[in-house]
């Protein structure tokens, strides 16, 4: 049998091993800068943060056993073998999650009917307006990078304690997210129905109303459904701050340290947010077939 | 004048039955569905307090502190804000990569292609997705219990609430790979570490990059506020200056992180579109 791999000649060879070698070498030293300019920035980083490495293994096991101290109810039985102890104050805590989906969920709807006021004046192909494009961008731009937590300290000061300070935060929150996702997907659109419309006269409403609304209306709802999840996650929180549901009785439990509270509170959150995430989830697909699914 | 082409209606009618004749409760699901949404949220409304004079006020008000906060001005505590901002970003970078670190192994564990038992599996995911279910903010007082107040808190908090969105991404990502580069490791003998190391992570590397990237760009976000419960940076100096009503140093911290947010954005921007061209992200 003859070995069928032929052997380039020695000279050959070496110049193309060494070629082979050069483009390795290189690509090898441009990785190994990346690394080490990366571990500089972490250990810059470390520096900034105050990272304490003797504190983090000194106390560690204080987070091991927190989540021990919670499952742990005041006669010093685990947690699950007295369920009426454990979710003794249940009532109130599901009337304050009540309240903590209804803030979602009246948030996320007036966060939805602004940006859909406001998207089409934000998208490149329908703005009527290259200003008006413009100032609506920025707009949107600036609601949604301020987090919906920061709004919510500003309007708890000018609205007073309570949900209304929640739900309003969530809304502008959810205009700005949802305004940007909203345009895009008219951007996305096709134009040549619009031009359609408009040979037929029609004005600027009437060619966002008959042919870029049904084009993107399906869009919008699914993007809203899932801004709905997050803002729900959002809305447990919003107590911390004073604005309303759940997070105020988190907090108190928690810096209070009445533990075994954390414990049944953090559950039924866990819970609604899980619940939350598949009945949407259902909700999409029943409503925009297995595609709309992101 | 022209005229229409005679339309039998009747034939059209008798063709399409589903069109012309819909069953009530097709036509009217639409409008039933708006209309209990329009109701809940009047409902929401009038349970959550909403009422048009508070409304008015509150706007009032909120006018009046939009002015207070013109021009933004630091005062004398420039230094301080620009180490507050630093501590943010530093909590981005840290609390994002150890996410990343512990992440990869775990979402080895809960990918379909490497542990094909669903039992296994089941529990790595449920465990995954409980820990993305409660917020970085409850995290953050909980490690705040744990290493006490401060920046390090917050590190610790982004890096365990991101651990669960890793995991449950980088699954993703190493379910999506292509299967027949693992085979061909298989085939010239490998075992099953030489398979994930050289068949899997070349494919997935560049797709977690980018993924890691955008996540520290939205933890800088997430880092201005876990200051707010006390786990440093700037958050901390907003939540302070908001509640001693010093407006013009609290437009100024906007101002600063809005900048901040802006730079981490385009550096990132950047560098992703250098490791992964231009695809999208999540």
């Amino acid at each position: 049998m003859t070995i069928a791999v032929s052997i380039l000649p020695e000279q050959q060879l070496t110049v193309l091993n060494a070629a082979y070698r050069k483009a390795v070498a290189r690509k090898r030293l441009r990785l190994l800068l990346g690394t080490v300019l990366f571990i500089a920035a972490l250990l810059v980083a470390a520096v900034g943060a105050e990272v304490n490495l003797r504190t983090f293994f000194t106390h560690f096991g204080n987070f091991v056993s927190y989540f021990d101290r919670i499952l742990t109810l005041d006669t010093g039985q685990r947690v699950w073998t007295d369920l009426g102890e454990w979710f003794w104050g249940w009532r109130k805590w599901l009337k304050l999650l009540a309240e903590t989906l209804l803030v979602s969920y009246v948030g996320t709807l007036i966060g939805a009917i602004l940006a859909f006021g406001l998207n089409f004046f934000a998208a490149a192909n329908t703005a009527p307006a290259r200003w008006l494009l413009f100032v609506v961008r920025r707009l949107l731009e600036f609601a949604r990078t301020v987090p919906s937590i920061v709004f919510a300290l500003i309007f708890v000061i000018a609205f007073g304690l309570g949900p209304m300070a929640g739900v309003l935060a969530i809304a502008i929150h959810s205009t700005g997210a949802l305004g940007k996702l909203f345009s895009e997907i008219v951007e996305n659109a096709d134009m040549r129905p619009v031009e359609g419309v408009r040979s037929t006269g029609a004005s600027w409403l009437s060619c966002m109303r008959f042919a870029v609304l049904p084009q993107v209306i399906a869009g919008y709802a699914s993007y809203a459904l899932l801004r709905f999840e997050i803002n729900v996650r959002e809305a447990s929180v919003m107590g911390f701050v004073g604005a309303g549901g759940i997070g105020q009785e988190l907090i108190v439990a928690i810096r209070k340290f009445y533990y075994s509270d954390v414990s049944a509170i953090l559950l039924t959150i866990i819970v609604t947010v899980f619940l939350i995430d598949i009945g949407t989830g259902w909700l999409r697909g029943r409503l925009f077939g297995s595609e709309a699914r992101t | 004048m022209s005229r229409h082409p005679e339309v039998d209606t009747v034939q059209l009618r008798a063709r399409h039955p589903n069109v012309f004749n819909r069953p009530a409760s097709a036509r009217l699901a639409t409008p039933a569905m708006l209309a209990a949404a329009l109701a809940l949220l009047v409902f929401g409304l009038v349970d959550l307090d909403f009422s048009p004079s508070r409304f008015v006020a509150g706007v009032n008000q909120l006018g009046w502190i939009t002015m207070m906060m013109i021009p933004p001005d630091p005062g004398s505590s420039l230094p301080l804000y620009l180490k507050a901002l630093g501590e943010t970003l530093s909590i981005a970078l840290l609390g994002t990569t150890l996410a990343a670190l512990f992440a990869l192994p775990v979402s080895l564990l809960a990918a379909r292609n490497i542990v094909p038992s669903g039992f296994f599996r089941f529990p790595v995911r449920r465990f995954l997705d409980s820990i993305r279910g409660v917020d970085t903010l409850i995290w953050a007082l909980v490690w705040i219990n744990v290493v006490g107040l401060g920046p390090f808190a917050g590190v610790l908090a982004i890096a365990v609430s991101d651990f669960g969105a890793f995991g449950k991404l980088f699954s993703e990502a190493i379910e999506a790979a292509d299967q027949k580069e693992v085979e061909g490791i298989r085939a010239s003998g490998g075992s099953a570490l030489h398979e994930i190391r050289f068949g899997l992570m070349p494919q997935v590397l560049p797709v977690i990059a980018g993924q890691v990237l955008y996540y520290i760009e939205s933890n800088t976000r997430s880092a201005t506020i876990i200051g707010i419960v006390g786990a440093g940076g700037i958050g901390l100096q907003l939540a302070e200056q908001i509640r001693v009503l010093e407006w013009q140093k609290v437009s100024f911290l906007i101002l600063m992180i809005l900048i901040a947010v802006a730079a981490i954005d385009f550096i990132s921007g950047k560098l992703r579109f250098a490791i992964i061209g231009r695809r999208p992200v999540v």
